[in-house]
């Protein structure tokens, strides 16, 4: 039942907008898993990705409620089987000798990652990949010492020819 | 024209029909309140005691007029105190437009003197809200707050407007004001719908304050009258049907009559019109409806499924529903199934008469037949709430003003209040309260003495917290905890006090007597009755119950 749930939302690109969608998942007991805004291509709408789990009926319920908001233009769940998840990782690692720093780099050209800063002693991977990827990326990294992470929380689009656009 | 925001506020007030409007002034508040002092011909400002009431004043305007209810509130304490009155309005639907001053644009997020985010505050007991950040934004965000208000479902619209927006100026046009604007209804195969109403052998309406809002009233009895379908309803929709009316089974629900409550258990259609399966009714929602085919009409799709799983959603403004599903209705009787439920009303719960003390039936009766059928009755809540829900004998469903959803006691004084300017004291408006919910706001009389609003109050005085007192005798082993507060209250002197004429009554014949010179008052009026600390509310189903688990005496 409780399920790992991918919802899109088209909003009004106003301050406040967000506030009122996580307090409706609030009141409702939602916890979000991660939560991605950004403007679209039309400035005055924004989208968002919400990740949350909980129980099919009351995901069902949040939506409507979510749609009955003025401000939200347009709301829907997506599949993950046939859509594309993103997310954008930046990882930390401490770096203490050149082997740990050979085996940092047989890492990142495993997945593909890249170095965008070496300083003394750490080196910064940034990768983007679904969220298991990353997940496996992070337990590859296990054997160094992790500094600092962070994760954008995914962001997704549906395959094929859908796109919603809103006047 | 050049205006300024306070201006503009006014205008567009004008603009769409509000002659009336309710609340308090204050230092954010000024610029608005000198120009309705510029205005007051043209729309008239009722002060009340405090903000909690001007806003139930304007949700009972609301209400009893079918119009927006409008309020007035400073900032900060002005803006909180309107809180409780406007999750009442949300939680019934009622259309009402709040507008409050907050400090001045660069005073904002300074925690300055009566600064309160009360936009913040208001978001989950709002339709939506509006903080005014632009004067040139004022009046379209005026005017979309009265639409959101009363369109579709109704609801609350808080709009925040800084004090240097109120003052500063911008360029006015004046626009006609727009129609509220119904949602179309989802397209559906009327014919089976209407088949599965046709082909059943046991149905049943459950409707509530939807028919109301929707003014299908006439739809829902031509629906019953045709398909020969029993009704109840809930307490939102009290006053649709007439009492004793063919085919109204009476309230449902926790305190709804046996026969309601037995039917929605025993029918095999269950038709839910205009209502939202609150737990006051599907007290147990995996057992409400037994084994029948609900079918729910409502405009709110968020409502479906959402609390009983339905076999068939119909979303849409019921009374277009209706008019859809009227003319595929087949002309019909059930005289297995009415004969079934002629034998459950004999079991219905009836109280005995008593001339020697008074009994909440017999007074709600006699001011039913005193009062006349232009009656407006505003309660405030708990038992008095419930046994004017089941012994009113009211026949119009503008006339009974009570908080449903959120069961705000305190409500029913602003409500009166509200009513009786909406009608121009043209109607009869009694405030049924008790001892507990009259204590929160009858520092409200004040504003029915300022404004001679001849609004009778009758107080069920149990000197008990009556509906906790019951709970504690029935569930809790009469561990009777806070709910026998002492009071030695004069009602009659305060009345008095305040300007306003009391009596005191102990027996049906001086209840009558005192409540016909009330009629004739032209102030408000206070009648306080005695009653039994022991009177329940029956019948009373626990909550997660069913009509099986039904308490009588």
């Amino acid at each position: 039942m409780d399920e790992k749930q991918y919802l899109i939302l088209l909003v009004e690109n106003n301050s406040g907008v967000l506030s009122r969608i996580t307090s409706l998942f609030c009141q409702r007991g939602f916890n979000i898993d991660s939560l991605n805004v950004s403007t679209t291509d039309n400035p005055k709408i924004s989208r968002i990705t919400i990740v949350t789990h909980g129980d099919e009926k009351k995901f069902r319920q949040i939506i409507r409620q979510t749609d009955k908001l003025i401000e939200s233009k347009m709301i829907f769940a997506v599949e993950p089987s046939f859509s594309l998840l993103r997310e954008l990782l930046l990882l930390k690692l401490e770096m203490n000798s050149a082997e740990e720093i050979a085996a940092a780099e047989a890492v990142s050209r495993k997945y593909g990652c890249n170095i965008i800063d070496h300083s003394v002693g750490t080196l910064v991977l940034e990768f983007t990949g679904t969220p298991d990827e990353i997940d496996a990326l992070l337990e590859d990294c296990k054997g160094f010492g992790i500094l600092e992470l962070c994760r954008t929380g995914v962001t997704a689009l549906e395959r094929g020819k859908v796109s919603y656009t809103l006047d | 024209m050049l205006l300024t925001g306070a201006e503009i506020v006014t205008r567009v007030l004008m603009e769409q029909g509000v002659d009336r409007v309710f609340g308090y002034p204050g230092g954010a508040a000024l610029n608005v309140y000198d120009v309705l002092y510029k205005c007051s011909d043209k729309i008239t400002h009722y002060l009340t005691a405090h903000e909690q009431g001007a806003c139930h004043a304007a949700d009972g305007y609301a209400r009893a007029t079918g119009k927006t209810g409008v309020v007035f509130a400073t900032s900060g304490p002005g803006a909180t105190n309107l809180v409780t009155g406007i999750a009442t309005a949300y939680m019934d639907s009622v259309p009402l437009v709040a507008i409050t001053c907050n400090v001045p644009t660069s005073l904002i997020g300074c925690d300055s003197f009566q600064e309160v985010y009360i936009a913040g505050v208001t978001l989950p007991i709002t339709k939506h809200n509006f903080t005014v950040q632009r004067v040139e934004d004022l009046a379209d965000i005026l005017r979309r707050a009265f639409k959101i208000a009363s369109s579709g479902r109704p609801g609350p619209v808080l709009i925040d407007i800084p004090k240097d927006i109120t003052a500063n100026t911008c360029e006015y046009i004046e626009e006609p004001a727009q129609q509220k604007i119904m949602p179309p209804t989802v397209q559906n195969d009327w014919w089976s719908i209407a088949n599965i109403i046709n082909e059943a052998e046991r149905p049943l309406i459950y409707f509530g304050g939807g028919v109301r809002l929707s003014g299908a009233g006439e739809e829902l009895r031509e629906l019953i009258a045709k398909a020969d379908i029993p009704a109840a309803h809930t307490l939102m929709a009290a006053g649709i049907l007439g009492y004793g009316e063919k085919n109204n089974l009476g309230l449902i629900g926790m305190h709804g009559c046996f026969t309601a409550n037995k039917a929605a258990s025993k029918c095999d259609v269950m038709l839910a019109i205009g209502t939202r399966f609150s737990d006051r009714v599907a007290l147990n929602t995996s057992k409400f409806g037994g084994e029948s085919k609900i079918i729910h009409i409502d405009i709110d799709a968020s409502e479906m499924n959402k609390n009983v799983n339905v076999y068939t959603p119909v979303i849409g403004d019921v009374k277009d529903v209706l008019k859809k599903i009227l003319p595929l209705i087949k002309k019909k009787s059930h005289p297995e199934w009415q004969a079934k439920i002629a034998e459950w009303q004999t079991q219905d719960y009836i109280p005995v008469d008593n001339n020697e003390v008074l009994r909440p039936h017999q007074i709600l009766h006699a001011m039913c037949d005193i009062a006349g059928k232009e009656a407006i009755f505003a309660t405030d809540v708990g038992q008095h709430q419930m046994w004017a829900a089941q012994f009113l004998k009211h026949v119009d469903a503008n006339s009974f003003l009570t908080s449903g959803g959120l069961g705000t006691m305190g409500y029913g004084y602003g409500a009166a209040i509200g009513a009786c300017v909406g009608t121009d004291k043209k109607r009869p408006v009694i405030h049924i309260t008790s001892d507990g919910s009259f204590h929160m706001n009858m520092n409200e009389v004040c504003t029915a003495v300022s404004y001679e609003l001849p609004i009778i109050t009758v107080i069920f005085n149990n000197k008990v917290l009556g509906m906790v007192h019951q709970w504690q005798g029935v569930f809790y082993g009469k561990r009777y905890s806070a709910s026998e507060p002492q009071r030695k209250t004069n009602y009659v002197a305060v009345a008095e006090g305040f300007g306003a004429t009391g009596f005191k009554c102990s027996n049906i014949a001086e209840f009558e007597e005192v409540f016909k010179k009330a009629l004739e008052i032209k102030g408000p009026v206070w009648i306080e009755c005695d009653i039994d600390s022991d009177e329940c509310v029956y019948p009373m189903i626990p909550a997660g119950g069913t009509y099986k688990d039904t308490i009588i005496g």
